[in-house]
């Protein structure tokens, strides 16, 4: 089941031009560009691992693209995303975040029904893969 | 990259002669540098490959001769050529390149590398980074890093190394990796007189003072005597000249300011420049030796 998180999920996979002009104009807003990545992919894990430190004095996507393809070498099978965070008074929140990487076989999530007092359903989602332990989830490499 | 044509590329240039005195041989390689892109771009517009050049400098020369102020126009200058996308400058020296411990090395330079990508690395007085004295220095490392940037970055850094000649040639002697990575040195040559006057005239002119005729002559002899004295520093000590000049301006006109017109607030007169210890005939050696580092 193909995760759809973040801005552009339900289009196809972004390829390196893509990110690139679309972290160039994270950087022109003033944006800090920052990566994350993680292994269960659980809509209300919100908090990713962050990869390295938030970028916030980058004057060029260049230099985040090399910071991607080093996360992209350490985390093959892992998610990560791109997250373009504005400290402007007010926002101080992150304005864009997008998939860049994903596993080669997503198993997706599990819709768990359990009864509850009466006829009472209660719904949870499981990441079939994070049944598994945290780094394997999605294959041995890391 | 962005097409460049000729007339821009010789209002640039045109820009640089107003604005730096002297340097003819720096202006000379950025000429080259300039005609060079030129000729690649028309090449590549008839299908003949030409892999973009490696830009990476190292420019040597005295105290004052215009080092850091030309590394911060290369910058600007080679994004408006179109061979940086960015445009910017990233100025270090040993201290944000190089960790404290163990391990700290290699990210804190990664991360400087991260931020000049796209435009300029400057690093002043690179011949700190390597310390041959202590071998278990972290210098070697930011080198090794740098090293590996300045092949595998090529088409999106440029870094320009700074330093007095001498010690950069002891440099380059240890580390022969660096020395064939850049394939411009340019040797900063030291100003004459007339050059230090030009300066002198630009550096008031943007302030906003001007001298009058007895002050020029006195100042043109001012720089004999100085240049023939030790720690001269060029162009840095014309501006420090000029700095005490202003002072001695602003207390003569200290009590009496409510009546000076503009004229007199933005003329330096022979009055202000007089006083100078450089003019005095002769010194005590010991009290020389103390005011040499910052004759007045």
């Amino acid at each position: 089941m193909r995760i759809t998180q973040g801005a552009f999920s339900f289009l196809p996979d972004l390829d390196d031009t893509q990110i690139r002009a679309q972290i160039d104009y994270c950087l022109r807003n003033g944006w800090a560009v920052s990566l994350e990545y993680t292994d269960d992919i659980h809509p209300r894990n919100v908090y990713w691992q962050m990869y390295g430190q938030p970028m916030f004095d980058l004057a060029d996507a260049g230099g985040a693209m090399l910071e991607l393809q080093a996360c992209r070498e350490t985390f093959p099978d892992h998610y990560i995303r791109v997250n373009g965070f504005d400290s402007t008074r007010g926002w101080e929140t992150v304005r864009l975040s997008f998939l860049v990487n994903r596993p080669a076989h997503e198993p997706g999530l599990r819709l768990r029904r359990t009864e509850a007092s009466g006829r009472l359903q209660r719904y949870a989602l499981d990441g079939y893969a994070a049944q598994r332990e945290p780094g394997r989830r999605y294959g041995e490499r890391c | 990259m962005n097409p460049i044509d000729e007339r821009e590329v010789l209002a640039l240039l045109a820009e640089l002669d107003a604005e730096l005195v002297g340097l003819a041989p720096v202006k000379q390689r950025i000429r080259d540098i300039a005609a060079l892109l030129l000729v690649d771009a028309a090449r590549k517009a008839h299908g003949l490959a030409s892999p973009p050049p490696t830009l990476h400098m190292c420019f040597t020369g005295n105290p004052g001769t215009g080092k850091t102020t030309v590394a911060q126009r290369m910058a600007s200058i080679l994004h408006r050529l179109g061979y940086v996308r960015k445009g910017h400058l990233v100025s270090v020296t040993r201290d944000d390149l190089v960790g404290q411990y163990i391990g700290h090395t290699a990210p804190k330079t990664r991360e400087v590398l991260k931020r000049a990508i796209g435009g300029v690395l400057f690093i002043d007085e690179a011949y700190y980074l390597y310390r041959p004295e202590n071998e278990r220095d972290y210098g070697q490392e930011a080198i090794e890093i740098l090293l590996q940037a300045m092949e595998n970055q090529r088409e999106d850094l440029v870094v320009i190394l700074a330093g007095y000649a001498d010690r950069m040639a002891a440099f380059f002697e240890c580390n022969p990796g660096f020395r064939s990575r850049i394939a411009h040195h340019i040797d900063f040559p030291d100003y004459g007189r007339e050059e230090l006057m030009g300066i002198a005239e630009l550096m008031l002119g943007r302030l906003g003072y001007a001298l009058d005729e007895q002050a020029r002559e006195l100042f043109e002899r001012y720089l004999e005597l100085r240049m023939r004295q030790p720690h001269f520093a060029n162009a840095r000590s014309v501006r420090n000249a000029l700095d005490r000049a202003r002072l001695r301006h602003a207390s003569r006109l200290f009590g009496s300011i409510a009546q000076a017109d503009a004229a007199t607030l933005s003329t330096l007169t022979a009055e202000d420049f007089r006083p100078s210890r450089v003019f005095r005939p002769s010194q005590p050696a010991s009290r020389r030796r103390a005011e040499e580092e910052c004759p007045s």
